[in-house]
């Protein structure tokens, strides 16, 4: 195939290797998952930014791309880079600006027959009380110290103050809140963007999407069952946003921080975009600090916005959110870094792993999963394009063994959203939509067009390489019935 | 000379574009009118708000991403969107000084035709370079 350079080999059925002779200044190879379809559709420009990443001080083994990798600003979309504890550094580039944006899923006991005559009002309702767009406004109002408790107590602090189910703590990746978030490390002025915007959607790709599930496309019935997924054309709900203005204000402070302290450290990098610290050093202890707030705010968010969706049911459909068995089967972080423990060459090694675009993907056992999920593996939420689907996995020890326990995020972009832009219309588009029978709400049709099916991969070829390779396992492919655009 | 021209092929979950400007304050101008063209049809924005901003950093790139994100800052706090911005640069010593007169609107959601919501300035390929005829910069941000 042209254009990949030939040092690039193909490892197995879905492992890339780009040696470390690619690039100069490289400390690991480089490894993208991908079948030889999805390798072949790949974005080439990742394999710049793979390498850049691996030149990173004390990064381990690799610097991993997930198939649905595309190329990012620092760091492509869909990598996973861990780096050693001690002596590595940490990368706020390499985690993304939205910190914490995520996906959360919940399923309802309706069927598609009860919900397909009401959908249009449903959706109304829902892109009427959850604010999504430019310049949106929050639906929770709270003081300085209030959201400094939401900076720290994520999830928890939802359902003390009645958004949300006793339950919803702790099925969230790490319940719901990051321990070391210090709200002291977070700017003025990250605060005063964020404090408004607590349940609000936002925009770009984050949406809120009412899914059906066909019977043809469970995969793992048992597997299904034990999330909640019992029969066909049953409905569930899916949430994808983050941090909103508090992340991306704090990605914006630090990055102007690090960079003064990469003199400081006599660090250098190939893309500013990837400024970096000791993980050790005041620098990098301050944002991984501020950083748990920003994912802290993110999972309060989206827990807001799930209890608004619950009152958008309740207001539809006459019944109480218990009664429909409206429960969260996960809420999964995308853009974070965690320290973790894992094993590099066979020793157990505390790490940094950061997660761009990628999910955690901890398999059966793992002594950080719920007993609920204990057995199964923990959960991952797939978010595919509006037109074409998204999917639950579970989580695989493969993917703890190769991958840093990570896995990929979504179906991932293959056209830019200006090209999109200028080749696709927006209202035509809604209108095909609703033909094909997913009807949709947004507030800009631009954005509507940037976020065309047409603009991403087939997520059946992304859970495809996902099931070969054996980082997670499929349970379920949902399709989009309705759609809340951001 | 164009004003600013989005780009295609450099940026794919995010926006890049390339800015010009025979001045250095100009270019800048022109960043933010780049900017704030994603956020909103501009012809539907009226002036019926004033801002002043004053900024200072130890460089002219350092100097061109904190106007931006300062931007960014006054969309989300204030609401505010801006369709005319006038720039003065000077120097402090060894820093660079900016100070700029803002008019627009706040966010109208039903009069505004609203497009993408900027949410941050990015360092990727950050570069502000003089060209034969003009400066140009190449931005990239997260939408």
């Amino acid at each position: 195939m042209s254009n990949v350079p030939s040092v690039i080999k193909q490892i197995d059925e879905t492992t890339w290797e780009i040696p470390q002779t690619y690039k100069k200044g490289m400390l690991v190879p480089g490894r993208i998952i991908a079948t030889k379809k999805l390798f072949d559709a790949m974005d080439k420009e990742v394999f710049d930014q793979i390498a850049n990443v691996a030149m990173l001080p004390g990064i381990q083994k690799y610097s991993l791309a997930m198939p649905d990798c595309h190329r990012g600003y620092g760091m492509a979309i869909g990598g996973v880079a861990a780096f050693d504890a001690e002596t590595g550094v940490i990368s706020p580039g390499s985690v993304g600006f939205d910190l914490n944006c995520g996906m959360r899923l919940l399923t309802t006991n309706l069927t598609i027959k009860e919900v397909q005559p009401k959908l249009k009002d449903l959706v109304d309702h829902i892109f009427k009380t959850v604010p999504a767009g430019v310049g949106c406004k929050g639906i929770v109002k709270v003081n300085h110290q209030q959201f400094d408790d939401i900076m720290t107590d994520g999830v928890k602090w939802c359902v003390d103050n009645g958004y949300g189910w006793k339950e919803d703590i702790t099925r969230c990746e790490g319940k719901g809140k990051i321990d070391w978030a210090d709200a002291s490390k977070v700017s003025d002025k990250a605060k005063k963007r964020g404090i408004e915007q607590l349940g609000t959607l936002g925009s770009g790709n984050h949406y809120l999407e009412i899914q059906v599930v066909k019977k043809e496309n469970i995969h793992d019935a048992a597997l299904a069952k034990k999330f909640g997924i019992t029969q066909d054309g049953q409905i569930v709900v899916m949430i994808h946003c983050g941090s909103r203005g508090l992340g991306h204000q704090l990605a914006t402070d630090y990055l102007r921080t690090f960079e003064t302290a990469m003199q400081k450290y006599k660090i250098t990098v190939p893309d500013k975009e990837l400024s970096c610290a000791p993980f050790s050093s005041n620098e990098g202890q301050d944002y991984y600090k501020a950083m748990a707030c920003a994912a802290n705010m993110a999972f309060a968010n989206r827990q807001v916005i799930l209890h608004r969706v619950r009152e958008a049911f309740q207001h539809i459909f006459k019944q109480t959110p218990e009664a429909m068995e409206m429960n969260l089967i996960y809420d999964v972080a995308h853009n974070v870094a965690k320290v973790e423990e894992h094993r590099i060459d066979g020793k157990k090694k505390k790490l940094v792993v950061h997660r761009k675009g990628s999910t955690r993907a901890f398999p059966p056992g793992h002594p950080e999963l719920i007993p609920l999920y204990k057995e199964t593996g923990q959960p991952i939420i797939l978010g595919g394009s509006m037109e074409t689907g998204s999917a639950l996995l579970v989580g695989t020890q493969k993917a703890m063994d190769e991958t840093f326990g990570s896995t990929a995020h979504g179906s991932g972009r293959t056209m830019s959203r200006t090209a999109a832009k200028n080749t696709i219309d927006g209202k035509e588009l809604q209108k095909n939509m609703e033909k094909k029978g997913i009807y949709v709400r947004t507030t800009s049709y631009s954005g509507l067009a940037e976020e065309a099916g047409a603009a991403y991969k087939e997520i059946t070829d992304v859970l495809d390489t996902l099931n070969k390779s054996g980082i997670s396992k499929s349970v379920v492919l949902l399709r989009p019935i309705g759609n809340v655009k951001g | 000379m164009k004003h600013f021209v989005f780009l295609e092929d450099v940026s794919i979950a995010d926006i890049a574009f390339d800015a010009f400007g025979k001045t250095v304050e100009e270019l800048f101008e022109h960043c933010a009118e780049a900017m704030f063209t994603m956020m909103v049809n501009l012809k539907t924005v009226e002036l019926t708000v004033k801002r002043e901003i004053h900024l200072r950093a130890d460089s002219l790139e350092n100097l061109l991403y904190d106007f931006l994100s300062e931007l960014v800052y006054l969309k989300d706090t204030e609401l505010l969107l801006f369709k005319t911005v006038q720039v003065t640069l000077g120097k402090d010593g060894k820093e660079h000084t900016l100070s700029a007169e803002l008019q627009g609107e706040t966010i109208d959601r039903v009069k505004h035709e609203l497009g993408n919501d900027v949410k941050a300035i990015t360092k990727h390929l950050f570069a502000i370079t003089q060209e034969k005829t003009c400066y140009k910069a190449r931005i990239v941000v997260d939408i």
